[in-house]
């Protein structure tokens, strides 16, 4: 073995066992990395019970209701297998609306979620108003929460 | 064992240093140019988009700008391994050059990155998979440069910091994975995506020639910082004053 092959096997050894060594770490984390949980996790109680947690979703048509004379909104969120209402009051980010996946910040109380932030996701997609407009004559899945594109579709 | 010859001639100091002089025009000329194409077309000819408005058109400067964050990391990675591998220290010199450049658009990224964010998402800065890896990436370019300015010696500079270059290596396709890997508040890739890009041609091509535009500045920025850094570790060798004394009576 040369000095160069030694060397060679140095920066090997030093990239295989940091790529490892993320990859061991990684699965152990993996459940903290997960930045949101969905509504079906909520609902079968794999969610932190009485600590605060981030929950991601769709909104749902028609359910946000805004209390006249404050910042208070009400609204459900689904991931189309299950829904969770959630209860927020502030400011909302420019993206939020019906049908776009957002992620919201805060505890479980009775059955409802008290949102302390909520954060609108955007998806990958880009398109001129009048491309949108005339797309919303057809059928179209709207901003999809995950980048997986099949996940929550109906 | 395969002929090397050009990779050796390569490694000398006066070769690189007239090749990267004669280089960095080339790349220079065509950058501005299709930035200002590219940005032109970005940010006033393209449409707005459907749901973001204007505010969408910051992915001109963004996106570019969080690519070559990850290829200045990959440049940095690689030269390091081969400097140590071949104790060349002409890849030594190329690290050096690219991490303060690969320093700032990382830079540029988060910034751009977060004044995007706090309108659309509501939120300045989320701990999300992607973000989060990508501020690691500052730092990991931020360590490498202060490891090699703790040392007097550049050669000791050299080898201490390519580890930890390699090391800050494996953060490179995390990022870039992130997305997909995690659920993240950070949306997925929407030019190099399954099923061909998520945008019309309108706003496509404007993006595409920011993206070449900005990747031929950094060919042209590294250029012009591999020849200072070159100058800065030949200062005793005579072929450079030869050269210089030479260039000087020719102008």
């Amino acid at each position: 073995m040369t000095a160069r092959q030694r060397r060679l096997a140095w920066v090997a050894a030093i990239l295989s066992g940091v790529g490892l060594s993320a990859l061991v770490a990684f699965k152990a984390f993996d459940q903290n990395l997960l930045y949101f949980v969905d509504p079906s996790q909520v609902v079968a109680g794999k969610a932190p019970q009485g600590k605060s947690f981030r929950i991601g979703g769709m909104v749902t048509k028609g359910s946000v209701v805004r209390l006249p004379g404050s910042l208070e909104v009400r609204f459900v969120i689904t991931d189309f297998a299950h829904s969770v209402p959630i209860r927020y009051t502030g400011l909302l980010p420019d993206l939020f609306r019906e049908g776009q996946g957002i992620i919201a910040h805060g505890r479980l109380q009775n059955g409802e979620f008290m949102a302390d932030e909520v954060l609108a996701k955007h998806d990958e997609k880009y398109m001129p108003p009048e491309v949108a407009q005339s797309l919303k004559t057809a059928p179209q899945p709207s901003a999809s929460l995950s980048t997986q594109p099949a996940q929550g579709q109906p | 064992m395969a002929n090397f010859t050009w990779f050796y001639r390569l490694a000398s100091p006066p070769t690189s240093y007239a090749a990267a002089g004669r280089l960095w025009l080339w790349f220079a000329v065509p950058a501005v140019l299709l930035i200002a194409v590219g940005l032109y077309g970005g940010l006033v000819s393209a449409p707005a988009d459907y749901q973001q408005g204007d505010a969408f058109r910051i992915i001109y400067v963004h996106a570019p700008s969080a690519w070559l964050s990850l290829l200045g990391y990959s440049v940095l990675g690689v030269s390091a391994g081969i400097g140590l591998i071949w104790r060349m220290k002409l890849a030594h010199a190329l690290a050096a050059a690219v991490a303060p450049i690969g320093a700032s658009f990382t830079f540029l990224c988060l910034v751009t990155g977060s004044l995007w964010g706090r309108p659309m998402w509501g939120a300045y800065w989320a701990w999300d998979a992607r973000l989060t890896s990508e501020l690691i990436l500052l730092f990991m370019y931020l360590g490498y440069l202060a490891l090699r300015s703790s040392f007097d010696d550049v050669s000791r500079a050299d080898r201490a910091s390519a580890v930890l270059a390699l090391v800050g290596l494996v953060n490179v396709p995390i990022i870039h994975f992130s997305v997909n890997w995690w659920n993240s508040l950070h949306q997925g890739s929407t030019v190099l995506r399954v099923g061909g890009p998520a945008m019309p041609a309108s706003m496509l091509v404007p993006l595409l020639e920011s993206f070449l535009g900005f990747t031929l500045l950094f060919a042209a920025l590294s250029c012009v910082r591999l020849r200072a850094e070159i100058l800065m570790r030949e200062r005793r060798p005579t072929w450079l004053q030869d050269g210089l004394t030479v260039s000087a009576s020719h102008e």
